[in-house]
Formats: C-alpha cells, structure tokens, sequence
C-alpha cells in the first residue's frame, strides 16, 4: 500500500463557522484501496471533514488533494464527477422516484461522467440493485422503502457511480443487526473496486471493516492507526472512550 | 419514463393538438380570435411552467419574457420596419439572452429570495417600458402600422387580417413549443431537470451541475415566453406596457397553477378555463380581476396540484 | 427659490415620504419577521385604511378632524379584522409555507383590490386634512398636516418600540421571530400570536394609508408604490430590524424624494428596484437568508 501515490490528502484544511472551528488544521491521508474509518465524539467536527472533501461545504483554509490534483476549489459536482461519491448521513433520495428510477440518476451521473456513448444503462442499474440485494423492489416508490432500505438504495447510487472513493456518512444509524451483517459484507464487496472512507459510531462495525482508523476530536486529528492500535490508545481511550 | 409512458404522452398530445386544429373549422368568427388569444398565451405559460414545473422555481417576473419578446418584435417592426420572420426571429433571441442573464443573476437566489428577486426585475423592465415612452409609447403602446400585417415568407404571403390564418400560425407555434418541451423532458436532460426539482442536493452529489442545468430551464423558459409575446405582437398588431406588468406574471402562473404545475398540458388547460372565465366575466364587471384571486386562492388551498396534476395523482400516473 | 430653501423643502417632503413609509415598512417587517410570511397584499391593506378613511370622512359631518379622528380609530380595527380572517382561513390553512404563502397574499391582493373597485368605484377621491394651518417659513408655507404626519410616525414608532421591548406581547413576538419551534416547545401558542401580527402588521398599514389619504387621495390602486417601496425598506433595512427599518425608510423616503425632484421620478423608482434586487442576490445573508434556511 505504501508504494502507491496516495488518493486523497489533505494539508492544514480548515473550516471555520464564525467562531466556531470545526475542523482545525487536518493533515489527512488516504491510501488507493483502504477502508478507513474516521471516529469521535459528537461534535468533533467528522461530517464537516467529509462535507470539505466532497465540496458540500467550502474550505477556510488548507489544501485537498484528489488523485493528485488539487480539488479545493472545485464545486461539489466536478468533485463527483472525478470520482469522490458521497452518501448523506440522513437518507438523502429522489422520495417520489422508483428504487430504479433513483438508481438510473446515478447511473446517468456516471455516464456524463465517463462521456461513453454506448452504455448499457439497465445492466448497469441492475448490477447496482442486485448489489445491495433491492432487485425485487426496482419499481418500488424510493418513499415508501422501509428505512434500512432507504439506506441500502442510498449505498446503490453511490455504487453506480463507481467512484474512486465512496464516503459513507454513519451508513448503520438507524439498522438492525441482521441488517448490519448485510452492511458488512456490502462493503468488503464495494472495497475491491474503491477506496473506502466512513464515518461510524458503531465500533464493532469500525473494528470488522476499517484498515486504519483515524480519530478525530475539536476538529484536530488526535490519533491514526490499525484497529488494534486505536484500541490501545490512551489518548483515544481518554478523549474518546472515556468521554 | 417507461416506453408505455412516453407512448401514452404523445397519443394525448397529439389527440389534442388535432382537436385543436379542427375547431378553427366549427367556431364562429368571435372564439376563432379567442381561441388565437389562448393559444399564444398558453405558450407563454408553457414556457413559465418549464420552469416551476420541471425544475422547480416559481418565478414571479415572467412578464419581462413576454414583453421582451412583444417589444422585441414590435419595436423593430414599428421602427425599423424589419419583416416579421426576422423580428420574430429577432425577439426570440433577444428574449433567450434575457433570460440568459437574469438567470445567471437571480438562480444564485432560492425559494422566496428568487420569487422577489424575479418579481423586482420584472418590475424594473417595466418600468423601463414606461421610462422609454419615447420609443415604445408607454402605457398607450403602439399599433404596428398596416404594411405589418402581412408575411413574405419563401415566396407566399400569409394575410395577418385573416383571422384563420393567425389562428394556424398561433397553433403551429403551440404545437412546436409542446413538442420541443416534450422531446426535451423525454431526454436525459429533462431527467436532470426534474431530478433538481425533486432533490437538489442529492443531484448535485451524483455529479450534475445543478447551476447549468436550472440555467438551461431558465433559457428555454425565457425564450418561450418570449416567443409567446413577440406572436401576439405580431397576431394582433398591438404592444403596450400592461403585458410588462406584475398582472401579466401573475396570469402566467395562475394558468399554470390551475392546470396543474409539472404537466404538459396543464398550461393550456389553465388558459382555456381562465381565459373563457374572465371573458365572460368582464362583460358583467369591470372588477373582473376579481376572479384572478379567487382561483389563485381556491387553488393553493385545495388544489395545489392543479386539475392534471390531481388527475395525475388518482388516476394516470403515467402523465408528463 | 435658491437652492438652500429647495433642499430644505425636498427634505421636508422626503421626511414625509419616510414617515408614512416607516410605519406601512414596520407592518410588513413584523409579519415576515414573526411568521416567516412574505405578504404581497401589505400594499391593499394601505389602500383599504385609506379608502376606508375617505368613507369615515364622508359619512361623519361636521369638522373634517372628526371624521379623520374616527377614522384613525376604525380604519386599523377593520382592517385588522379582515387580515386576522384572512390569517385564520387562509394562511394559517396553508401551514406558513413561504411560496404558499406568497402565492395566496397576491390572490388576496386581487380580491381586495377588485372588491374596493366594485364597492368604491374606480375614481381617486379626495379627503380633507383635519386641519388646513400653514406654517410660515422665510421661503414658502408649508402644510402643518404633513408635519403632523411626520410627528404621528415618531408617536407610533416609539409605541412599537415599547410594544415589543416592553410588555409580555413583545416578548412572546421576539421569541416567535428569533425561533418558532422552541417558542413553540416553551408554550408560546405561535399559531395564535401569527393571526395577531399579521392583523397587528395590516392595522399598522391602514394606519399608514389613514395618514396619507390627506395629501394623496384614495384610490384603488394605490397599494402597489407602499409595497414596492416597503420591500426595498425591509431588504434595505434587514428584516427584523425596526431601527433598520426606521433607517431605511428615512434613507429610502428622502432619497426617493429628493431623487424625484432632480430626476423622473420613474427613472428613480427604477434605478433602486434594480439595486435593491442586486442586494438580495449579493447579500444573501441579508433578511431574506435567513428565510430560506
């Protein structure tokens, strides 16, 4: 993995609301192929982090690079259409649309993306759906999905875009654990074509997953490294565990 | 849209557009004229609903569309004496420029912050209208002078006093302005564009750029009105101010309220009935603006989705 | 005149432009900064204090300053009424959704206008001041209606001022406008305080339309020049602000005045439309920001 150029780094990015610094000064790295899992308490400054990296929210200072590239002033969609794909932490979908309509939207994202002419647009919504296990349910209205559903067709678009890096927003709020276990094995899958970056709060999901995890706390990086490194981390355990 | 959607879409359309094309033959000379009238303002209502229909934004200045097109022909016609292909030509252009930079202005705007903001400009461009009297005679307006109302065209000439042949050009424009519209919702484009009305961060997130895209909307919105507005100079060889003001952005939207916001039809539906109504009204009232707020309330309150748009809703869902 | 006198005079004119604007802009800014509404009928509800005022003065006899003093009285408590029924039937019916809203606020602009038309006829009628002393100065007399007028504004902006500072009903307003849903989750009855903003917002726009009926005559279609210059008041001025309102007006009122006497007046009207609409797209943290969280 070290012999790699890295996808994605950050220098000194920062994000200030008035007073408030949200993120402070980030000095991230991210490898091709990892799954790393950002962690931390409430308020650490986690979804502003992913928000900077997918251009939904702008930066006060800092640098991000993307495959080598710098995309910090790049809007949102640009960032997309080179392959960051960002799935929101409340589920975020076309709620009057079917499962496939929504997934076509992504598929078509991809599309202009890539610019191919020939493209086999239902095969690829197809694979999208039978993926996350939603093919029965194509021509269901997107709304009226249960909720651990909503959050699979969510992970589908993200899919049918085949971005380089997916960053999941809290992908398990809110599932049952059969669901989870579902959630799991989804992800290993997704990680042999993309990189993998989540945000998590549930640590048994962070500990089966993440390569690496990195720890984040007032908008500083506090701590990196392999899950069982983390673990042992007292300064995680303090500001962390023991918060 | 699924193959049997789009199928059923142009069956109506079309079924509808040759009940259109009959009737100059069964109405007597009086609705001919108001049926002319109705088709050109479903145009322009057309045009407004491309844009709170399948994109979203409710605009409240649509009126400087019409006029730039109603004054973009008229003027050019009335002054310059230009042939009324290139004015008209002329207006739509001038009225897609338009559009092309307020758009690039006011889509920076949302929800209520663009409603004012387009309701302000429009009132700026008629107040210009009024400042300029000069060329465009203010609230009086103008007559385009009679060697305006014939059209040397490839060799033929159509007689603008004929009230046949302004009832055709005006439903040829109608039938164009539906199908342009239609093809272009059937796209991907038109996907885009109803993909930001339903959600536009999650569009924005699968890598569309959300800015262009309403941009186009506003484009092709504007020309439409405009279009609209540079016909009924032509048809009827009259400008004057009041198709600058706010009542005329206001009709735009109650047509398109009424016949249900984000449907095809719905526009000319919406002008049908409102038109007929305030015709007949206003020969027993002068009030009969009265009827405007009436229906404006009536709708918002119990049917937001407008007549096709409950249709819609209950029975067809297949409806563009 | 020299030109010190002429200034002098396009001041006092401008002064009472700003007066009348002040109190018709205070209105609309408390409605949309309480209820989140944008109230495109604001403009009818001067037109109906106005018209109702020429009603008042025709119907009373004796003194003119009678009838004007009644009306001062009915004016606002009708057209108060008819805005909280609206309010109760419409608005509240419509869950203060902000483009809803909008749109029913011009449905009613059309039905007001049009009932006074039926019912009032299409003429501009005329209303005596309540009193007809000129005030003398070196240069020209001037009305000492409109300098009434000028201290009425001052009156009734020091009552909204200790209307909302100092009393529970200003309280529960401010805690409305500030966050609806926590007033609402401290048992503040939001629905209910909603009804009377928007009847206390019209009461002040007849009050207005009362003042001015005086030196403007009533006419049906007067509502449209108050609301247009309101809004650039309220964007001006930002929204919630009643001493940026009060500024704004003033700014507004006597720019509009001296700019009409130096330019057309059309041409003014047009030039600050424009820039007022730019402010709201450049600055949208401005009121309207605020609005469309």
């Amino acid at each position: 993995m070290a012999s790699l150029t890295p996808l994605l780094v950050t220098s000194g990015l920062k994000r200030h609301f008035g007073g408030v610094k949200a993120v402070d000064g980030v000095d991230f790295t991210l490898h091709e192929g990892e799954i790393r899992a950002i962690i931390g308490p409430n308020g650490a400054g986690k979804t502003t982090f992913v928000s900077l990296l997918s251009g939904r929210t702008e930066a006060s200072g800092g640098t991000i690079r993307f495959a080598g590239e710098d995309v910090t002033r790049l809007p949102a969609y640009k960032r997309v259409q080179r392959g960051i794909a960002y799935t929101f932490q409340i589920t975020n979908i076309y709620q009057t649309k079917s499962v496939a309509d929504n997934v076509r939207m992504a598929v078509q994202g991809r599309m202009q993306r890539v610019g191919m002419p020939a493209f086999d647009f239902e095969a690829e919504t197809a694979a999208a759906l039978a993926a996350v296990g939603l093919s029965d349910r194509a021509e269901t209205i997107a709304g009226e999905l249960a909720y651990g559903h909503q959050r699979l067709l969510e992970i589908a678009m993200g899919l049918a875009l085949q971005p380089k890096l997916l960053i999941l927003d809290e992908p398990t709020q809110g599932l049952s654990d059969a669901e989870i276990e579902n959630f799991l094995s989804l992800v290993r899958t997704i990680a042999k074509r993309a990189t993998v970056l989540l945000i998590e709060h549930n640590m048994a999901v962070v500990m089966a997953l993440a390569d690496r995890i990195s720890v984040l706390t007032r908008g500083q990086l506090l701590a990196e490294g392999t899950p069982s490194e983390i673990r042992d981390n007292a300064a995680v355990q303090e500001a962390y565990l023991g918060a | 849209m699924t193959k049997s959607a789009y199928r059923n879409n142009l069956f109506l359309t079309g079924v509808v557009l040759v009940l259109l094309f009959f009737l100059q033959f069964v109405l007597p000379d009086y609705h001919v004229l108001m049926g002319t009238r109705m088709m050109v303002l479903a145009v322009f209502a057309l045009g407004f609903n491309a844009l709170l229909g399948y994109v979203g934004l409710l605009s409240l200045g649509h009126a400087m569309f019409f006029a730039a097109g109603l004054y973009g022909a008229g003027l050019t016609v009335y002054h310059f004496g230009w042939s009324l292909p290139a004015a008209f030509g002329f207006a739509v252009l001038a009225s897609a420029l338009l559009a092309l930079v307020i758009g690039a202005v006011v889509l920076r705007t949302i929800r209520v912050s663009f409603m004012i903001v387009t309701l302000m400009f429009a009132q700026v461009a008629y107040l210009m209208v009024l400042y300029f009297a000069e060329w465009t005679n203010g609230q009086e307006g103008l007559s385009l002078p009679l060697s305006a109302r014939a059209v040397h065209l490839f060799g033929a000439t159509l007689d603008l006093s004929s009230a046949i042949t302004r009832y055709n050009l005006a439903f040829g424009l109608l039938a164009l302005c539906l199908m342009l519209l239609f093809a272009y919702l059937a796209s991907a484009r038109g996907r885009v564009a109803t993909a930001i009305r339903d959600n536009e961060g999650r569009t924005e997130m699968l890598g569309f750029n959300v800015f262009a895209g309403k941009l186009e909307m506003f484009v092709l919105s504007g020309a439409m009105s405009g279009a609209a507005g540079a016909a009924y100079a032509l048809l009827f060889g009259y400008i004057g101010s009041t198709f600058a003001s706010f009542q005329y952005s206001i009709e735009a939207l109650l047509f398109t309220l009424l016949g249900g916001a984000g449907t095809l039809l719905g526009p000319l539906l919406g002008v049908l009935l409102m038109v007929a109504m305030i015709d007949k009204l206003s020969e027993l009232t002068s009030a009969y603006l009265l009827v405007i707020g009436v229906v404006l309330i009536v709708v918002i309150l119990w049917f937001p989705k407008g007549i096709l748009g409950t249709i819609r809703e209950r029975w067809a869902p297949w409806l563009l | 005149m020299a030109l010190g006198p002429y200034l002098f005079l396009a001041t006092l004119e401008g002064l009472v432009q700003a007066a009348v604007l002040c109190i018709t802009a205070a209105g609309l800014s408390l409605v949309f900064g309480v209820m989140r509404v944008v109230n495109v009928a604001h403009g009818e509800f001067v037109m109906l204090g106005a018209v109702i005022a020429w009603f008042a003065a025709s119907l009373v006899t004796g003194h003119p300053a009678i009838g004007f003093a009644v009306a001062l009285v009915i004016s606002p408590v009708i057209v108060g009424a008819i805005a909280f029924a609206s309010e109760r039937l419409i608005l509240k019916r419509l869950d203060y959704n902000p483009e809803a809203t909008i749109v029913a606020t011009i449905g009613l602009l059309y039905i007001l206008q049009q009932t006074v038309l039926i019912v009032y006829g299409p003429d501009a009628r005329p209303v005596d001041p309540p009193f007809y002393y000129t005030i003398r100065f070196p240069w020209f007399g001037y009305s000492s209606y409109k300098l009434f007028v000028i201290a009425a504004a001052i009156v009734i902006m020091g009552a909204i001022w200790f209307v909302l500072q100092k009393t529970k009903a200003g309280l529960i307003m401010r805690a409305a406008q500030f966050d609806r849903e926590t007033a609402q989750a401290f048992g503040i009855p939001v629905d209910r305080v909603s009804a009377f903003v928007f009847a206390a917002g019209a009461g002040l726009a007849a009050l207005a339309g009362v003042l001015v009926v005086p030196i403007q005559q009533a006419h049906y279609l007067m509502g449209a020049d108050p609301l247009l210059l309101s809004f650039i008041v309220v964007i001006i001025g930002g929204l919630g602000s009643m001493s940026g309102t009060v500024v704004a007006a003033i700014l507004i009122g006597l720019s509009d005045g001296i700019l009409s006497v130096m330019f057309s007046p059309t041409l003014a009207k047009m030039v600050s439309t424009l820039l007022v609409a730019l402010v709201l797209v450049f600055r949208p943290n401005g009121l309207f920001g605020k609005a469309a969280r």
